[in-house]
């Protein structure tokens, strides 16, 4: 075969792959054309596995369908982000039309990669005030510059839960409010057995703990991840230094690192009997306003009760702030009945009654600024601690960013090498991490 | 006088027998075609390119190179541990096979009790072996390190240990040993017993026997046993990132995502990086760049394996 023959099929094969791959790439693109009101199937992805929380989402679902008959939702439960993010991405005819995420650190991502769909047009139409209807910091989680691809599906805040047996043995008056208060006070809880090995931590600060994640505890520092430019700023804030320097002298005071992991090993499942501060090998312990519920059912043979997570000495003022982080609703970019799936997001999300009802049947802090203010949501008041909690003016929550939480994980690596004692120049360290952050958003950019 | 065939005819003959052996190789052509060939066009091409699986693919020359290459702190540690379970896994897994697998052929009586029970474990779901090695090697509250601290011996904490957990993992891949067992003691069995006879009779004792009679013979046995070894391994996955999650104790729900390879990296391996890169992070370019790395890295490994007289492993000439 003469070169020049060969050459040219080379070449046409070598487009012809490229074609190919290229081809492979194209997404599927969902319509805003469809009649709300014609007869239509809806696929809806939801997180929540728990038997109570499932039935709590049907429940709203069937209520749903009650006012729109021409509407049917098919629920599935218990789809992780994972599973969403690559179904969305492959698309097919059984892509889900409304989707959810338990955690708001992908939003960024969601908006910025068109996966979920722009709701402002939906919000427009439909004459839905976001402002007026959602908390602020609610919709800045839901949003990412500029663009509202998801909303608020109840809300989830932060606070700390104590053993009051175990405070009344140990003479503790009431929770702590300052960090410094709590190294004392987790000192005092903390009991060993004979052999010196612990029977009960004051407070396990170790960040692999159940929902200790760094991110959440360094929220009570009110921290500013990135400049107005998105450049990571962690280095130059001297939150960080406080915060790290907390957390390891927390670990020091109650024997140290090795011990406490040591300890950690023989904790059950967060979502178990033996959950730690269940079985009261931890007298104080960071967790989300759900805790409660699943405390009061499983009978917690001592007393119990909630406070907001203690604040830095220096910022004493700021106490009744926490961590706030929430389940984001959103239309699948590759629906093609975007008007129906927007009738069901709009009624789940924006409905007060329905938000009331959703939010005392799962005990999760409602999202709109009327259900937070509703006299029919539960009055208990280890539950109203998370409400005031959400409501603080001081209280934060993790800002969007365009390759979804890789900049939490990068901070979680970075946090468990400091917990662990492996960074010994933390300045150094933190700038890093900085570098770390924007390499990766950078890669994650267009 | 000598004929010759028309041309024409002549032409069709050769084009019938191209067509018959192209359909007898279209099998073979169709699969390598659709399950390496076209991968891999497709990931050199993305690895040039801006994908995250939503948006047309972007072309963005080497930048996604530089990112994993230079700007990636994790896949240091990855290829390094990677390597590492080649060299130490392989290795011993070869060694302790062989080992097995001589002692089963020397039973005498109870042979297909023993032989059974050193293969069973290797028919144990990946998953499951793994979360019962966890279980057993909790420090904490496993019921090993109870046994190891009544007898006084102090005991590691095995995968929560940075130093312990790929040798952890090196223990449950020898407790899984059946499959080489199997392919070892075939081989043993396939040695003609006059030439131990043979070399008996030359005054050769065991480890005689064993280096110039039994080891020529099982050679290539050795060989494809490492090779298939190195590349397993090269793709080394599920266990460890079994065992890093579940010894972390990190909760893991619906909304977490937390980076593999607890504890300090240790059990971090590069398919695992590829896996978060490409399905968690949908940073296409970076994974794609990961994966021809590997697949490089395989590619010169095995090649080094098989040159002839690549030294004990040489085929014979």
């Amino acid at each position: 075969m003469p070169i020049s023959r060969l050459r040219h099929r080379l070449w046409a094969a070598l487009a012809g792959a490229g074609l190919l791959v290229s081809g492979c790439a194209n997404p599927g693109v969902g319509s805003d054309r469809d009649d709300p009101t014609a007869p239509v199937t809806l696929t809806f992805w939801h997180g929540w596995s728990t038997p109570g929380e499932v039935k709590a989402l049907n429940d709203s679902v069937a209520r749903f369908e009650k006012r729109h008959r021409n509407i049917t939702v098919k629920v599935v439960p218990n789809v992780t982000d994972e599973t969403m993010n690559q179904a969305l991405r492959a698309g097919g005819s059984d892509a889900p039309d409304v989707v959810s995420s338990f955690t708001t650190n992908n939003v960024g991502q969601y908006c910025s990669s068109g996966m979920w769909a722009d709701l402002d047009p939906f919000l427009k139409k439909t004459g839905v005030d976001k402002k007026r209807v959602f908390p602020k910091t609610l919709l800045d989680y839901t949003s990412y510059r500029g663009r509202q691809c998801a909303l608020p599906l109840l809300a989830d805040s932060y606070g700390l839960y104590y053993n009051k047996d175990a405070f009344k043995k140990a003479g503790i008056t009431r929770p702590p409010h300052t960090m410094s208060e709590l190294k004392r006070d987790a000192v005092k809880l903390t009991e060993r057995t004979e052999d010196g090995t612990y029977r009960r931590v004051g407070f396990m600060p170790d960040f692999r703990l159940y929902q200790n994640s760094p991110d959440r505890m360094f929220a009570q520092w009110g921290p500013r991840y990135f400049d107005a430019h998105g450049k990571a700023r962690l280095a130059e804030d001297p939150a960080s230094k406080q915060f790290f320097a907390t957390a390891r002298a927390l670990v020091d005071a109650q024997g140290g690192y090795g011990a406490l992991e040591k300890f950690r090993t023989t904790f059950g499942d967060e979502m178990s009997s033996q959950n730690a501060f269940l079985t009261q090998k931890l007298a104080m312990h960071m967790d989300g306003e759900w805790r409660g519920l699943m405390l009061k059912d499983a009978k917690a043979p001592f007393h119990w009760d909630t406070a907001p997570m203690p604040v830095p000495d220096d910022r004493a003022d700021t106490y009744g702030r926490g961590y706030l982080t929430g389940t984001v609703l959103g239309i699948a970019h590759s629906s093609r009945h975007q008007n129906a799936a927007w009738e069901l997001v709009r009624y789940l999300t924006t409905n007060t009654d329905q938000v009331v009802r959703f939010a005392n049947a799962i005990h999760n802090v409602p999202s709109t600024k009327a259900a937070l203010k509703s006299p029919k949501l539960d009055a208990d008041p280890t539950f109203r601690t998370f409400l005031d909690i959400a409501q603080n003016a001081h209280s934060v929550a993790l800002p969007p960013s365009t390759n979804g939480g890789q900049y939490v994980t990068a901070l979680q690596d970075f946090s468990y090498a400091v917990e662990a004692g492996k960074v010994p120049d933390l300045a150094k360290g933190l700038r890093g991490l900085d570098a770390q952050i924007d390499a990766d958003n950078l890669q994650s950019e267009n | 006088m000598a004929t010759t065939t028309p041309a024409p005819a002549l032409r069709r003959k050769r084009t019938r027998a191209r067509l018959r052996t192209l359909g007898f190789l279209s099998p073979w052509l169709i699969g390598f075609s659709v399950f390496f060939g076209y991968p891999l066009i497709a990931t050199v091409y993305f690895s040039f390119m801006h994908y995250n699986q939503i948006r047309p693919p972007a072309f963005v020359g080497l930048r996604n190179w530089r990112y994993v290459l230079t700007q990636m702190p994790l896949f240091g540690p990855a290829l390094w541990n990677t390597l590492w379970l080649v060299v130490v896994m392989v290795a011993l897994r070869v060694v302790f096979g062989l080992g097995i697998g001589m002692l089963v052929t020397k039973i005498k009586s109870g042979a297909g009790f023993f032989r059974t029970a050193f293969y069973v474990p290797y028919l144990a779901p990946p998953v499951a072996a793994t979360v019962a090695f966890v279980f057993l090697l909790n420090p904490g509250t496993g019921p090993v390190n109870e046994i190891l601290g009544a007898v006084g011996i102090p005991a590691p904490s095995w995968f929560n240990d940075p130093d312990w957990a790929k040798p952890s993992l090196v223990m449950l891949s020898l407790w899984g040993i059946g499959d080489l067992m199997v392919i070892f003691m075939a081989s043993l069995l396939d040695v003609p017993k006059e030439q131990y006879e043979a070399a008996e009779l030359d005054g050769a004792g065991a480890w005689g026997k064993f280096r110039y009679v039994t080891w020529p013979s099982i050679t290539p046995i050795v060989m494809f046993a490492v090779v298939t070894g190195v590349v397993q391994t090269m793709q080394y996955y599920t266990q460890a990132l079994v065992a890093g999650k579940l010894a972390s104790g990190v909760s893991i729900g619906p909304g977490t995502v937390i980076q593999p390879g607890y504890p300090d990296h240790a059990t971090l391996t590069v398919p695992q990086l590829v896996y978060s890169l490409g399905f968690q992070n949908f940073n296409t370019g970076a994974a794609c760049v990961l994966s021809l790395v590997l697949f490089a890295l395989a590619m010169a490994v095995t090649t080094l394996l098989m040159r002839k007289r690549a030294g004990l492993l040489a085929a014979e000439d």
